[in-house]
C-alpha cells in the first residue's frame, strides 16, 4: 500500500484535478484587466478556464466551489532573481563559466523553497552569484511540490530545462586574477569570450553540411552560442549608472537579450534604459549602501523607470531579501512613487515577460496556467498574508496547514531541509483505495 | 517620490520654534489615540496635548498637519553612526576584533552624527537610537543613546554610556587558536573577568584599569550587560551568568525565545528582540515573525530593534520591523509601543521620550497614513521642538 501511494503521488503532482474548481466571492486582480470586486476564477486540469465578474462568468457543471469572500486572488508571483535551493555556480578558477549549470547544484529540499511558496512565488529564476563576470546558466523553476529537480523544471520548446545566463559587472566580480582588476578589463574579458563564441558559432554553421568541418564540442562555447542566438537571456547584475550602460553596450555589440538585474542607479539612466528596451528587475532594500556602488539605491528607482517607459519587475535576491516578503517589494516601490498597477504588474506579468513565459503565466486569463495566490487583503498592505499558493492547479501552500504555517511565519525547524520522506501536496492527493 | 528637505542644523540657530502639530489621529501611546488632535510645542518640550476643540493654537505658533502623528520612534538597538552606509573600513567602527573582552571601548568616541544613515533613519521618523558596539565579540564595547540630530556627539547624546555589549554562542568565537573557541570557554572567560572586577572593586589601593572600571559598573548594576544570544540553551546560559553575578542584564536577539518563554519570564530580564525580518540562518535559523507577539503574550517586557547588518540592508528600519510584528499578531498599538514607550522604559529614558505627554521632549513623527503601511510616508520629523525633516510640498 505504501508503495502504491508513492507511485500515485509521483504521477499526480504535475497536474491539477480534472474536476473544475470555482473560486467565488474574492476580489480578483487579473493583471490583464481591471480589478474585479466580486470575481470568479475557474480552473481545471492545471489551467485557467475563466476569470471574470460574478454573474457574468459561467460555472461549469460539476465544479467544486470554494468560497473566498473577503479574500483577494491574483496571479502567482514571479521572482526574477533568487538563490534559493542552496545553489552554486562557477568557481574561482576562471571568471567566465558559461558551461556551469545551476541545474547540477540545486537542493530542492531546502526549506527556502517552501518559504518561497509561502510568499506566493510560483515561478522563480534561480541564479548563481555575482562574484564572477559570468557565473553560469540560471534555471527557471515552477515551485510545484516536488521531490527531485525534474519536478520543478519548465521545459523549453526543445524539451530542455529553460533558464538564462548570469553575468555581472561592477565591484562584485572584481578581484585578484583570474578575476578582472578594473572595469575596462572586465569588459575586455567578456568581449574576448563572446568573439570566440561568434567564431565557434561560425564553425558550427560551416559544419552544418559537412560534419568533418564541425569543431570539437566545447561546452563553454555552446553556452555562449545559446546566448548569441537569443535562446538564453543574460541576467546582468549591475548597479552603477556607467556599469548599466556598459552592460547595454555589450548587449548591443553581441546582440544578446538582456535583463538588467538590481539596477540601483537605474533612476539616473532611466531614459537610456528605456531607449534600449532593456527590461529591469529591481530590488527594494530598506536602506541604501552596504557597498559603494549601492550608495544611491532608493525606493524611487521603480518610479523613475516606469516614467521613462521601461519594463520593471522585481526580485528577492533571496537571501538578500526574504521570499516570504516578496509582496513588500511592490509596496515599497509604490512608497517610492511607482503606480499601483505597474507595481502589481511588476510582481507578475513583467517577470513572466523577462523569463519568456508571457503566454503561460503572469495574469489570470483563460488558457493560462492555474498559478495564483489567495491573499487575506490588499497585496500592498503590510497586514496582508498569503493564505494559499496554487501552481498548475495544485495547492502547494496553505496557511491553515500547521506545517505550511511553520514555513510562513518561522519557528523551530522552519529552516530545516525537507526530510527524505515525501512531503507537501503529494500526501494530500486523492488516492483510490483498491 | 517625496524627497526630504533636510534642514541642516548647522545653518539654523538653535531656536526652539513654537509649534503646533495637528493630526487627524494623534497617538500619544500612553493614552487613548486622539481624533483631530493637537500637540503644542514650546522651548523644545511638549506644552499641551489634546483635541483640537480643547487646545486652541496660540498666535505665532507654526502649524504642521498630518494624517497620523506619533511620538518620535525609538530604535532600541542599532549600530548606526558607528557603522556607516558605504561599508568601507573607514566607516565601520562597530567592532574591534583584536581582543575578546573590551568593555572600555566607548560608543561616544566613534559615533558620527553626520553619517548618512543617521539622516536616513531620522527621515523615517526615528528620533532616538540606542547605538554602539556590535555583536561579534564576547564583550565588544559600550553603547549609548542619542537623538538622531546634532553635528557632534555631545549635541546628540542622551545617555553617553548606556550598556555594555556582550555576545554568547557562536557569534563571539575568535579565530582558530584564540579564545573563546567554545561556548564553555566563553563563559569561563566572562566569569573570570567579572570575578577579577569584583576583586578590583574591593582593593583599597589600585592603579587605574579602564576595563575593570567599566566591569565594576556592570557588577554594580550601573551599566546593564546587553547580551546578544539566540539559541535556547545560550539564552539559559546568559540567565545563569546574570543571576550568579546579580547583573542587570538585557537579553538581545533571542531568536529562540519562543522555546524558553517561561524561563525568560521567571528571570525578570527584559528583551530587545531581533528585527522581525532578521535573516533565518545559523544560530537564528529558528526565529519567528511571531516572536514579539509571543513575548508580549508571556508578559515579558520587550522592545524592537533594527539590529546589525554586515552587508545589505546596511541598516534595517525599526519602523518596518514593528510593522511586520504588528501584522504577525502583535497588533498596531503594541507594535507602536515597542518602538516608543516600551523602548524608552527599557532604556531608562521614559521620563524624556516615548510618548506625547506634557513636559516630555518634543520628539514627533508625522505620517500621511498608517505609519506601518508600506505605501505611507513619514512627512515630517520634530526633535527637541525643531523640525529636522520635512517633506517637500
Amino acid at each position: 500500500m505504501q508503495r502504491a501511494i508513492l507511485y500515485l503521488s509521483l504521477a499526480g503532482f504535475a497536474f491539477g484535478q480534472s474536476q473544475p474548481i470555482a473560486f467565488t466571492g474574492a476580489r480578483i486582480i487579473p493583471i490583464s484587466g481591471p480589478e474585479i470586486p466580486n470575481g470568479v476564477l475557474v480552473i481545471q486540469s492545471g489551467r485557467i478556464l475563466a476569470a471574470g465578474p460574478a454573474g457574468s462568468t459561467a460555472l461549469p457543471s460539476g465544479a467544486r466551489r470554494e468560497d473566498l469572500a473577503g479574500k483577494v486572488i491574483m496571479p502567482g508571483l514571479v521572482d526574477t532573481h533568487s538563490h534559493i535551493g542552496g545553489i552554486d555556480g562557477g568557481d574561482s578558477s576562471a571568471s567566465l563559466h558559461p558551461d556551469v549549470r545551476v541545474l547540477d547544484s540545486i537542493n530542492v529540499r531546502e526549506a527556502r523553497i517552501q518559504k518561497a511558496q509561502a510568499g506566493g512565488i510560483t515561478v522563480v529564476n534561480v541564479m548563481p552569484g555575482s562574484g564572477l563576470l559570468l557565473s553560469g546558466q540560471t534555471l527557471y523553476l515552477k515551485l510545484r511540490d516536488g521531490k527531485t529537480i525534474d519536478d520543478f523544471l519548465i521545459p523549453d520548446a526543445a524539451g530542455k530545462p529553460s533558464g538564462g545566463m548570469k553575468m555581472a559587472n561592477g565591484t562584485n566580480s572584481r578581484g585578484a586574477s583570474p578575476r578582472p582588476g578594473t572595469r575596462a578589463k572586465a569588459a575586455a574579458m567578456v568581449r574576448a569570450e563572446f568573439v570566440k563564441a561568434q567564431e565557434y558559432r561560425e564553425k558550427v554553421r560551416q559544419g552544418a553540411d559537412d560534419a568533418s568541418k564541425l569543431p570539437a564540442r566545447d561546452l563553454r562555447m555552446e553556452g555562449l552560442v545559446e546566448v548569441l542566438e537569443g535562446k538564453r537571456v543574460v541576467h546582468f547584475h549591475t548597479h552603477r549608472h556607467d556599469d548599466i550602460l556598459t552592460a547595454l553596450r555589450l548587449s548591443k555589440e553581441f546582440g544578446f537579450k538582456i535583463v538588467l538585474q538590481h539596477v540601483s542607479d537605474g533612476w539616473a539612466v532611466a531614459e537610456e534604459i528605456a531607449a534600449a528596451k532593456a527590461p529591469c528587475s529591481i530590488i527594494l532594500i530598506d536602506s541604501p549602501g552596504g557597498k559603494i556602488e549601492a550608495k544611491d539605491n532608493n525606493y524611487g528607482t521603480g518610479a523613475a523607470l516606469e516614467r521613462a517607459g521601461a519594463l520593471v519587475g522585481f526580485h528577492t535576491d533571496d537571501g538578500i531579501t526574504d521570499s516570504r516578503l516578496f509582496l513588500r517589494s511592490a509596496g515599497l516601490a509604490v512608497r517610492g512613487g511607482m503606480s499601483r498597477d505597474k507595481a502589481l504588474y511588476g510582481l507578475t506579468m513583467a517577470g513572466a515577460i523577462m523569463l519568456g513565459f508571457e503566454q503561460r503565466i503572469g495574469s489570470l486569463e483563460p488558457g493560462k496556467d492555474a498559478d495564483f495566490i489567495v491573499l487575506s487583503g490588499d497585496p500592498l498592505s503590510v497586514y496582508t498574508h498569503v493564505l494559499a499558493t496554487w501552481v498548475d492547479g495544485v495547492k502547494v501552500f496553505d496557511r491553515v496547514d500547521p506545517k505550511d504555517r511553520l514555513y510562513s511565519v518561522g519557528g523551530y525547524g522552519a529552516s530545516h531541509d525537507q526530510g527524505p520522506s515525501l512531503h507537501g501536496s503529494s500526501l494530500h492527493i486523492d488516492v483510490e483505495e483498491p | 517620490m517625496k524627497r526630504f528637505l533636510v534642514v541642516a542644523l548647522s545653518l539654523v540657530p538653535a531656536v526652539h520654534a513654537q509649534l503646533a502639530i495637528r493630526g487627524e489621529t494623534v497617538h500619544t501611546v500612553t493614552g487613548q489615540a486622539i481624533r483631530d488632535g493637537v500637540v503644542l510645542v514650546r522651548s523644545g518640550k511638549i506644552e499641551r496635548v489634546g483635541t483640537a476643540s480643547q487646545v486652541s493654537i496660540p498666535d505665532g505658533y507654526r502649524t504642521l498637519t498630518a494624517k497620523v502623528v506619533t511620538p518620535g520612534l525609538i530604535d532600541s538597538h542599532t549600530v548606526v553612526g558607528l557603522s556607516g552606509l558605504l561599508n568601507q573600513a573607514h566607516d565601520q567602527d562597530q567592532l574591534d576584533r583584536a581582543a575578546a573582552i573590551q568593555p572600555e571601548l566607548r560608543a561616544m568616541d566613534a559615533y558620527d552624527p553626520r553619517e548618512k544613515l543617521v539622516e536616513f533613519v531620522r527621515n523615517m521618523g526615528i528620533t532616538t537610537i540606542h547605538t554602539g558596539h556590535a555583536p561579534g565579540a564576547l564583550i565588544s564595547g559600550q553603547t549609548m543613546v542619542v537623538k538622531t540630530r546634532g553635528t557632534n556627539v555631545e549635541q546628540a547624546s542622551v545617555v553617553p554610556e548606556a550598556m555594555v555589549a556582550a555576545t554568547l554562542g557562536t557569534g563571539s568565537r575568535a579565530e582558530q587558536g584564540k579564545s573563546p573557541g567554545t561556548r564553555a570557554k566563553a563563559i569561563a572567560m566572562l566569569r573570570g573577568e567579572l570575578i577579577k572586577a569584583r576583586e578590583y572593586a574591593g582593593k583599597k589601593e589600585k592603579t587605574r584599569d579602564l576595563r575593570m572600571e567599566v566591569l565594576v559598573r556592570v557588577l554594580q548594576g550601573d551599566l546593564p550587560l546587553l547580551v546578544t544570544v539566540h539559541r535556547a540553551h545560550d539564552i539559559l546560559t546568559a540567565i545563569r551568568m546574570g543571576k550568579e553575578f546579580d547583573l542587570k542584564l538585557v537579553l538581545d536577539g533571542v531568536a529562540e525565545a519562543h522555546q524558553v518563554l517561561e524561563e525568560i519570564k521567571a528571570s525578570g530580564y527584559s528583551v530587545i528582540v531581533h528585527p522581525t525580518m532578521y535573516r533565518a540562518g545559523g544560530e537564528t535559523e529558528n526565529l519567528s515573525f511571531e516572536n514579539a507577539m509571543l513575548l508580549r503574550k508571556a508578559g515579558i517586557p520587550f522592545a524592537l530593534q533594527s539590529g546589525f547588518e554586515a552587508y545589505v540592508p546596511k541598516t534595517r528600519i525599526v519602523l518596518f520591523e514593528a510593522a511586520l510584528a504588528a501584522s504577525h499578531g502583535l497588533g498596531f498599538e503594541n507594535a507602536l509601543a515597542s518602538v516608543t514607550i516600551d523602548a524608552a522604559r527599557l532604556l531608562g529614558i521614559d521620563k524624556r521620550v516615548g510618548s506625547l505627554e506634557t513636559g516630555k521632549d518634543a520628539d514627533l513623527a508625522l505620517f500621511d497614513g498608517d505609519p506601518f503601511e508600506y505605501v505611507s510616508h513619514c512627512i515630517g520629523v520634530v526633535i527637541d521642538g525643531e523640525v529636522v525633516s520635512e517633506a517637500r510640498q
